[in-house]
């Protein structure tokens, strides 16, 4: 049909018409074009990474950069004092913040909801999920370590908690909201308390809950700028949340930036165990949501 | 009955106390976060008054801070992210969206997701054993050569190559926030109405006409929510930046390529040399008091206009 009206109008505007469509094709070509390479650019940056950290870093990886402890440049030192005290920090961080997080997840999804006072928590709860962890930091920095007058795991993993709550709040709420209305109608409908109700929306949003803990706890495990004045690193072996606390993002900190090639080398390969951990955790994570859903 | 019913009511009013607490500790941890800065940089606000954000000094030696070097370093590196990222995150969405075939397009979600996952400090290593070593042979040379002395943007590519400084901070902080946009760009597109797509497809129009007529416009709040949150998490990442920045405490030349600092990158390598209860401190703090509002400003921003969008649906 295109084709008729086209025979009917003049020569010069026929021309100028298919002119006009080529160009609106070529266009649309460089832009998909376009669109392919900055997909690639990206990838390729992922890409590098991952495969950076296993050319450095795999070599590194032996039995005894994973059962020494640190020590002083050219001396064998490895990376177990690190790996506990991340460990340790990251766990204690969940066991902090892990209830906080899910109990005002589910006082803005159960109890709140539109009020002003949780849209003021969901909005400053947002906030703090976004915030610059480093002044996380700073923070615990004046009330846990100034206070007490000295550095401590204790602290490092308070501010790791801080980090954990809004992840958990976020995660919590919407994995409650998807539970459908007429769950609640029923349980309130037989009698129940709205606690007992609450407790039975959770077990069934079970998978996305443990979901955002995942998430949450592969966020705080990689992060470096909240320990940095809080729990500071510790070269000598410990275990006791009262002292200053090694962790593996210390160490790469610390480890990357000297000048002795046995210390950037575990540097490497610290990043390399953190970023497998990570993204071990995330890839987890998706799965149970996905084999949920 | 009455003792069943009591001890219901009793569990009933315990924990929604609870939750109602625990609600209220996220907004006393975010009200801490900001007095205790507050009060922790009050000596350096006292001391250098309003002349703090202006000053372009900052020596330890003689107890003068300002803060004008971090925070030109923390808005110039966040900019140049955003002007790296923006394109990117968009092409990346609209192939993910619009021309991918779901076999595909699935597995490269989750892959871009995965290197938001990647932890900050690893950006850092790879920034400086990687990209540093590039931008110092290659990349800053050429661009010395032929924008160097190019009429006004001449001295913004002038200089050494470092390969160190503002434009790599910029470059890494682009790839670590291109994740976060493309994940709303994502969203929004998805969630576009297909018959609006649909109509515009069936008048003739081509793929990138829908896209910048239809999808755009529709769509335009929400992916500026989206690049100011990405803006952001730009403003305030730390670790990825302190290994690139350089870590020059002034502005020495208006050029890209000049070692400089954030304010992120300056509290986390200035502070393990500030003794509790210094100036110095004290000015470190202020600086996280003044990032934070610049953070807090941006990120309520893009709230506003995701939630605007959520709430008209």
């Amino acid at each position: 049909m295109s084709a008729t009206t086209l025979d009917a109008v003049p020569q010069g505007i026929r021309l100028s018409v298919s002119k006009q469509q080529r160009r609106r094709h070529r266009t649309d070509r460089l832009v998909a074009a376009l669109c392919i390479f900055a997909t690639l650019v990206v990838l390729a940056a992922l890409g590098s990474i991952l495969w950076t950290l296993v050319a450095r870093g795999l070599s590194g990886l032996t039995i005894d950069a994973l059962s020494h402890v640190a020590a002083p440049p050219g001396q064998g030192g490895g990376l177990l004092n690190a790996i506990v005290g991340s460990l340790i920090q990251t766990a204690l961080g969940m066991v902090i913040g892990t209830p906080i997080g899910l109990l005002a997840g589910i006082f803005l999804a159960e109890y709140g909801r539109n009020s002003p006072f949780a849209n003021a928590v969901r909005f400053v709860s947002d906030m703090l999920l976004s915030a610059p962890s480093i002044l996380v930091g700073l923070f615990v920095y004046l009330i846990l370590v100034e206070t007490l007058g000295h550095f401590s795991g204790f602290a490092g993993s308070v501010a790791l908690a801080v980090l954990v709550i809004p992840i958990v709040v976020r995660t919590t709420e919407d994995m409650l909201r998807l539970v459908p209305v007429q769950m609640r109608e029923a349980a309130s409908a037989l009698g129940a308390r709205q606690w007992r109700v609450t407790l039975l929306i959770c077990r069934a949003a079970k998978a996305g809950l443990a979901t955002g803990v995942l998430l949450a706890m592969a966020r705080t495990a990689g992060e470096t700028a909240p320990l940095l004045f809080t729990s500071l690193g510790n070269l000598v072996w410990s275990v006791s949340l009262d002292q200053p606390m090694a962790s593996l993002p210390l160490t790469i900190y610390q480890y990357a930036g000297s000048a002795y090639d046995d210390w950037i080398q575990l540097a490497w390969t610290a990043s390399l165990l953190i970023t497998v951990g990570v993204l071990a955790i995330n890839i987890i994570a998706r799965v149970m949501l996905r084999s949920k859903r | 009955m009455g003792a069943g019913a009591i001890s219901g009511a009793g569990g009933d009013r315990a924990f929604s106390g609870a939750t109602r607490l625990a609600a209220l500790l996220v907004l006393v941890l975010m009200g801490g976060i900001i007095a205790v800065m507050a009060w922790g940089g009050r000596d350096a606000f006292a001391t250098f008054g309003p002349h703090f954000l202006i000053s372009n000094i900052w020596n330890p030696v003689t107890e003068k801070f300002g803060a004008l070097a971090p925070i030109y370093g923390t808005l110039v590196t966040a900019i140049l992210a955003m002007v790296f990222a923006v394109p990117f995150a968009f092409g990346i969405a609209v192939f993910l969206t619009e021309m991918a075939p779901k076999w595909l397009a699935q597995p490269l979600g989750i892959a871009i997701e995965l290197l938001a996952a990647v932890p900050s400090i690893i950006f850092g290593m790879w920034g400086f054993f990687v990209i540093v070593p590039v931008m110092a042979q290659d990349i800053q040379p050429w661009l010395i050569h032929h924008l160097g002395h190019a009429p006004l943007i001449g001295a913004f590519f002038s200089g050494a190559p470092f390969g160190t400084g503002l434009f790599t901070g910029g470059l890494i902080l682009a790839v670590m926030v291109t994740p976060f946009i493309t994940a709303v760009m994502r969203d929004v597109f998805t969630a576009m109405p297909p018959v609006l797509k649909e109509s515009a497809y069936g008048l003739g129009c081509t793929r990138w006409e829908v896209l910048s007529r239809i999808v755009l416009p529709y769509s335009r709040t929400a992916v500026v929510g989206g690049i100011m949150l990405g803006l952001g998490r730009a403003l305030g990442e730390t670790m990825a930046i302190t290994f690139v920045i350089g870590n020059s405490t002034r502005i020495t030349s208006p050029s890209l390529f000049a070692p400089g600092n954030t304010i992120a990158s300056l509290v986390a390598l200035e502070f393990p040399e500030a003794s509790a209860g210094s100036l110095k401190l004290s000015a470190l703090l202020a600086l996280g008091l003044i990032l934070m509002v610049i953070s807090l400003i941006t990120l309520s921003i893009s709230r506003m206009l995701l939630r605007s969008r959520k709430t008209s649906r």
